[in-house]
């Protein structure tokens, strides 16, 4: 290759960039594919304008000498073949980033639905770039939710990412709603910045959200993405990016403390599955493209604390668990790769306990650093390993009371069966405007712990036993 | 072959690059693709067009841009400076990344894996004149306090060594040597390069003789590995299999650990780099970074490098397996590693087989596993390569392909257990579901560390517990008050194996590592516990009596309270224990 066409070639580049060319090959649901056009990149923006002249906004998916894929965000109802135009941007979608998207409601593409006008600032890559692992700052932040079951058993940390894994009309809207009030640090005594992506989820869910930043002031420190219900599915792959472009820029770049909610991912892995379908690509699971942990990976692992930066990230996605099943793919990837998961259960949330955080298959991994002295309490790892071992065996002996019936057993079975009662009835439950500190949140569960028998608490040490046992 | 222009680029799907008008390129050849030269490798040649996977997020890349061949298969350079690293998939070091890019990984980025700059202190122990085989060992290097790094003769190589360098600093750019044989003459120099699809030579494979101590009670006592075997860790999400191989990583007796993070938490790398250099080895009081190489390819790295990344790591292994040492290789998750190579094949449009994986899944996974082995080293001497990979089956399932044909391979199975992690007993290794083959190869050495008693211990305590399974079938469905104090005993026993000997803290400062000493000792008591309670029970003794002898919370809590140090005092609790059952037992005697 000879210099001057090495020098040539950004030159040429932008000329062909601003070509619009007429008429599509093919379209086939929210995919359409050119040809007889320049060479353009891999996974950039296009501009797709229709006979009425709207534009809507597209990705590459595929290239070739002289010929495109893109699928297209907004839809491909009312394209025509021979008339539609298009334009190549030559580079990926870039949401434009500054402390001024605080406050706003914005689209599933990032432009502006409150009224208000575009947000200026510096246009940013939606796509991000991955986190160096050695420029990481590890979590270890205990942020008081005023939850028992979260603070008490499955600590949040800050620039964790902890995903609820809910179910069809379990109530993680009022979960969601009153984590993101009453997070906060204890010792710095501060909030969080909020970036909010709903994604399929209904008008009167998203109304819901933007009521309850509103009432209780965290909307001026707020930016809303909606890709509601009614919006072209394709557009929710864009939702998550562009929230966590913005949440990436409050963090690094104003040193802000963010606490991102996506709602719902599975509606997101369904767009992805449609796409994938569309492309004729060959599945893996229920028909979920092979990439579908990579996909989710990138979008998670966009949370975390960078060395010498001031600000965080903290991931707090939601998706239903189809059928209320925790082995399908959606939760499943999910699962391998967020730091733990909150799951709701059906049964509690049927018994009237609220919030129904299922006692045993809830796990935050990164907990272990981030509670004991100096963070919450010294007793704090045993008692919730207490607890947790103790539940374990209050499952086991319900199970089999169901078989021999509650009369025939053991005294010390009995027990056990009054302390499942104490736990769920008091120390799970709470109601939605009960914000707990985490001493209360302990000492409730020394509490409902007091109901057994010394001999039974074997993860307790001696000085803890005499310090809180029965007090 | 030098670097030149093999084609360009034609077609681009994700990390799939299709070159066009390609001429005079190899199979698995390193290229380097576009304007910003990201780096690929090539998978499949067909007329003139060749398929390139690339390592780098191909967003912006565009057709008709040029295609780089470098002239060589994808390799890495092995040399001093590896140990305390940590490299991305491709061999790329992240801290120089960082330095040069920033804390986010931008894309095009050229960085030597190892310092051109450092110098080292040389120490040769071959002579000018003399001839040398493939694989000798010429000179030292003192790596790190811990490792000696032997400066070999590269394999395939061999002759005559014309001259060496005496004792002094060298950076590795530096000639050490020339050799002169078949091909010629030849400058040597500290650090050799070798392809990370190709296996190490080495001269022969040496049989399973001594377990690898992990530390892990369950581990070692029920199922334990041998040096230079291969496990499978597999475990659905939350059963702690990333928290396994960090314990193993930090504690196992290898004298070396390679540690591959395979497509999972950016925050887990960020633990390890957190942990290690602070952790001290406790057989040599040293930092246990001194001893470690890191791999790391995040989840939300590109997923090509991901593939290559077991193989980076592996070979890496293979370089200090040569030089005589144990090298240890953890390698977690091997099942996003299939993902990569399904996400791969899928791009390449392959006929898939189960599950859209590729139909030559089982293969490389072959490949991979048979990489470790133990071997006498070209140069003569002991090495072993042992290797622990964790699968994450969807759901939990182990039907699904990567467990199943990892099966295949492997001669141990760690499966991890859902029940026991929800109700937080780690490590939460399944002793009904797993299996190791390597037991009767390390008998020996066990019954030689302890007075020959292992064997019968061991296979005491697998009959309680199998025992104790089919009683908890009745119990579920009478409870536990109808078995009679024998058969309670049984249950009560198995309980204390769980609670005190199986169930490991691995945030506890004495109970983190477990010596073998301990663990034989600890074993013995709980197997003495039994045999003397049936008798006290067999004498009219209650169960109920037993329990509440004072040196049973002494066992509970034997784990915690006696150091590995003073492992040798466990023998005055076992004494107790007699002593104690014995009176009980005296009463109705």
């Amino acid at each position: 290759m000879s210099s001057e066409a090495s020098l040539d070639r950004p030159r040429r580049r932008d000329l062909l960039d601003q070509r619009e060319y007429v008429g599509i090959e093919e379209i086939s649901g929210p995919i359409v594919a050119l040809r007889g056009i320049h060479d353009v990149g891999y996974n950039e923006l296009v501009e797709v304008i229709d006979g009425t002249g709207r534009v809507r906004l597209g990705m590459t998916l595929e290239v070739s000498s002289g010929a495109a894929v893109v699928q297209v965000f907004e839809g491909t109802s009312g394209l025509k073949l021979g008339s539609t135009r298009v334009r190549f941007r030559g580079e990926p979608l870039r949401m434009a980033v500054s402390p001024e998207v605080l406050g706003r409601v914005f689209d599933g593409l990032g432009r502006p639905i409150d009224g208000g006008p575009d947000p200026i600032g510096e246009p940013s890559d939606v796509n991000g770039l991955p986190i160096n692992p050695t420029a990481r700052e590890y979590p270890r932040e205990f942020i008081q939710t005023g939850i028992s079951a979260i603070d008490g058993m499955n600590t949040l940390v800050r620039g964790q990412k902890l995903p609820i894994f809910s179910g069809s009309g379990l109530p993680h809207m009022h979960l969601v709603a009153q984590v993101s009030r009453q997070a906060r640090i204890v010792s710095e005594d501060s909030g969080f910045a909020v970036v909010f992506a709903g994604m399929g989820i209904k008008h009167d869910e998203a109304m819901y959200y933007i009521r309850n930043f509103e009432e209780s002031g965290a909307m001026e420190r707020a930016a809303v993405f909606l890709s509601l219900a009614d919006a072209p599915s394709v557009e929710r792959l864009i939702t998550p990016r562009v929230a966590l472009t913005v949440a990436e820029y409050l963090a690094t770049e104003m040193g802000m403390h963010v606490l991102v909610i996506m709602t719902d991912m599975t509606n997101y892995c369904e767009a992805l599955r449609e796409i994938s379908t569309e492309r004729e690509e060959i599945p893996s699971r229920k028909g979920y493209p092979g990439y579908l942990y990579s996909d989710l990976a990138s979008l998670y692992e966009r949370s975390g604390i960078i060395k010498d930066r001031p600000g965080s990230i903290t991931q707090m996605p939601v998706l239903t668990m189809p059928n209320d099943d925790i082995s399908h793919p959606v939760p499943d990837l999910s699962g391998f790769i967020t730091e733990g998961q909150i799951v709701l259960e059906r049964d509690l949330s049927q018994r009237g306990i609220y919030p129904p955080i299922a006692g045993l298959p809830s796990l935050s991994r990164l907990m272990k650093d981030g509670i004991g002295e100096g963070m919450t309490r010294e007793d704090h790892a045993h008692l919730a390993s207490q607890l947790f071992a103790a539940y374990a065996h209050v499952k086991d002996i319900r199970a089999l009371a169901s078989v021999i019936g509650e009369e025939e057993l053991a005294p010390v079975d009995h027990t056990y069966l009054k302390f499942g009662d104490a736990f769920e009835n008091d120390f799970l439950s709470q109601s939605f405007d009960e914000d707990r500190s985490i001493e209360q949140t302990l000492d409730l569960g020394w509490k409902v712990l007091s109901v057994l028998s010394r001999e039974e608490l074997h993860r307790l040490t001696e000085e803890e036993l005499k310090k809180y046992y029965r007090k | 072959m030098a670097e030149r222009v093999i084609g360009k680029v034609g077609r681009v799907v994700g990390p799939v690059v299709e070159a066009r008008e390609v001429a005079g390129v190899e199979m698995l050849e390193m290229v380097f693709v576009g304007d910003e030269r990201l780096v690929g490798e090539v998978v499949r040649i067909r007329g003139d067009a060749a398929w390139i996977q690339v390592y780098e997020d191909t967003t912006g890349l565009r057709p008709g841009t040029p295609v780089y061949g470098k002239g060589e298969p994808l390799s890495v350079e092995l040399g001093p400076g590896l140990l305390g690293g940590i490299y991305d998939g491709v061999q790329r070091p992240l801290d120089v990344l960082r330095a040069q890019s920033g804390d986010f990984i931008s894309k095009g980025i050229h960085v030597t894996a190892l310092d051109r700059e450092r110098r080292w202190e040389f120490e040769p122990v071959a002579e000018a004149g003399s001839e040398v085989f493939p694989g000798q060992i010429i000179g030292h290097v003192r790596e790190t306090e811990l490792i000696e790094h032997r400066i070999m003769v590269p394999p395939r190589m061999g002759g005559t060594l014309m001259d060496i360098a005496p004792p002094g600093e060298y950076a590795l750019e530096d000639v050490i040597g020339r050799l002169k044989g078949d091909g010629g003459e030849r400058e040597l120099k500290l650090y050799q390069k070798w392809p990370v699809r190709v296996g190490r030579p080495y001269k022969t494979r040496r049989p399973h003789t001594v377990p690898l101590i992990t530390g892990q009670r369950v581990l070692d006592t029920l199922f334990p590995v041998a040096r230079g075997g291969v496990v499978v860790v597999p475990g659905g999400f939350g059963t702690g299999k990333t928290m396994v191989q960090h314990a193993l990583a930090k504690w196992c007796d290898a004298d070396l650990v390679v540690y591959i993070g395979c497509g999972e938490r950016g925050n887990e790398m960020t633990e390890v780099l957190l942990d290690f250099p602070r952790l001290i080895d406790p057989r040599t009081g040293r930092y246990l970074m001194e001893r470690t190489i890191l791999i790391a390819n995040t989840s939300n790295m590109p997923v090509a490098a991901r593939e290559a990344s077991i193989y980076t790591g592996i070979t890496l292994a293979e370089y200090y397996r040569d030089m005589g040492y144990h090298v240890a290789v953890m390698a977690d998750s091997t099942s996003r590693w299939a993902e990569a190579l399904r996400e791969l094949s899928g791009r390449l449009e392959e006929m898939p087989a189960d599950e859209g994986f590729p139909a030559y899944l089982p293969t490389r996974l072959a490949e991979f596993y048979e990489r470790a082995g133990a071997v006498e080293t070209l140069s003569g001497a002991d090495g072993s390569i042992t290797t622990i990979g964790a699968v994450s089956p969807p759901g939990g399932d182990f039907s699904e392909p990567v467990t199943q044909h990892t099966k295949r391979f492997v001669r141990a199975f760690w499966a991890l257990d859902k029940q026991l992690a929800n109700a937080r007993h780690y490590p939460s290794v399944s002793w009904l579901a797993s299996y190791s083959e390597y037991t009767d190869d390390v008998t020996e050495w066990w019954d030689e560390t302890t007075n020959g008693e292992w064997k019968d211990l061991r296979s005491s305590i697998i009959s309680i517990m199998q025992r104790e399974a089919r009683l908890e079938r009745v119990v579920k469905l009478v409870g536990a008050d109808v078995l009679p104090d024998s058969q309670r005993l049984i249950l009560e026993t198995a309980n204390i194996f769980k609670n005190a000997f199986l169930q490991q803290n691995a945030f506890d400062e004495v109970d983190a590592f477990c010596v073998a000493e301990k663990q034989y000792r600890m074993l013995k008591i709980i197997v003495r516990f039994y045999d003397l309670a049936l008798e006290a029970i067999k004498k009219g003794g209650t169960l109920v009596g037993l329990k509440k002898l004072g040196v049973m919370r002494d066992i509970m809590q034997m784990k915690f309270e006696y150091a590995n140090e003073d492992a040798g005092k466990l023998e005055e609790l076992e004494k107790k224990l007699e002593e104690s059952i014995n009176e009980f037992g005296s009463i109705f005697g």
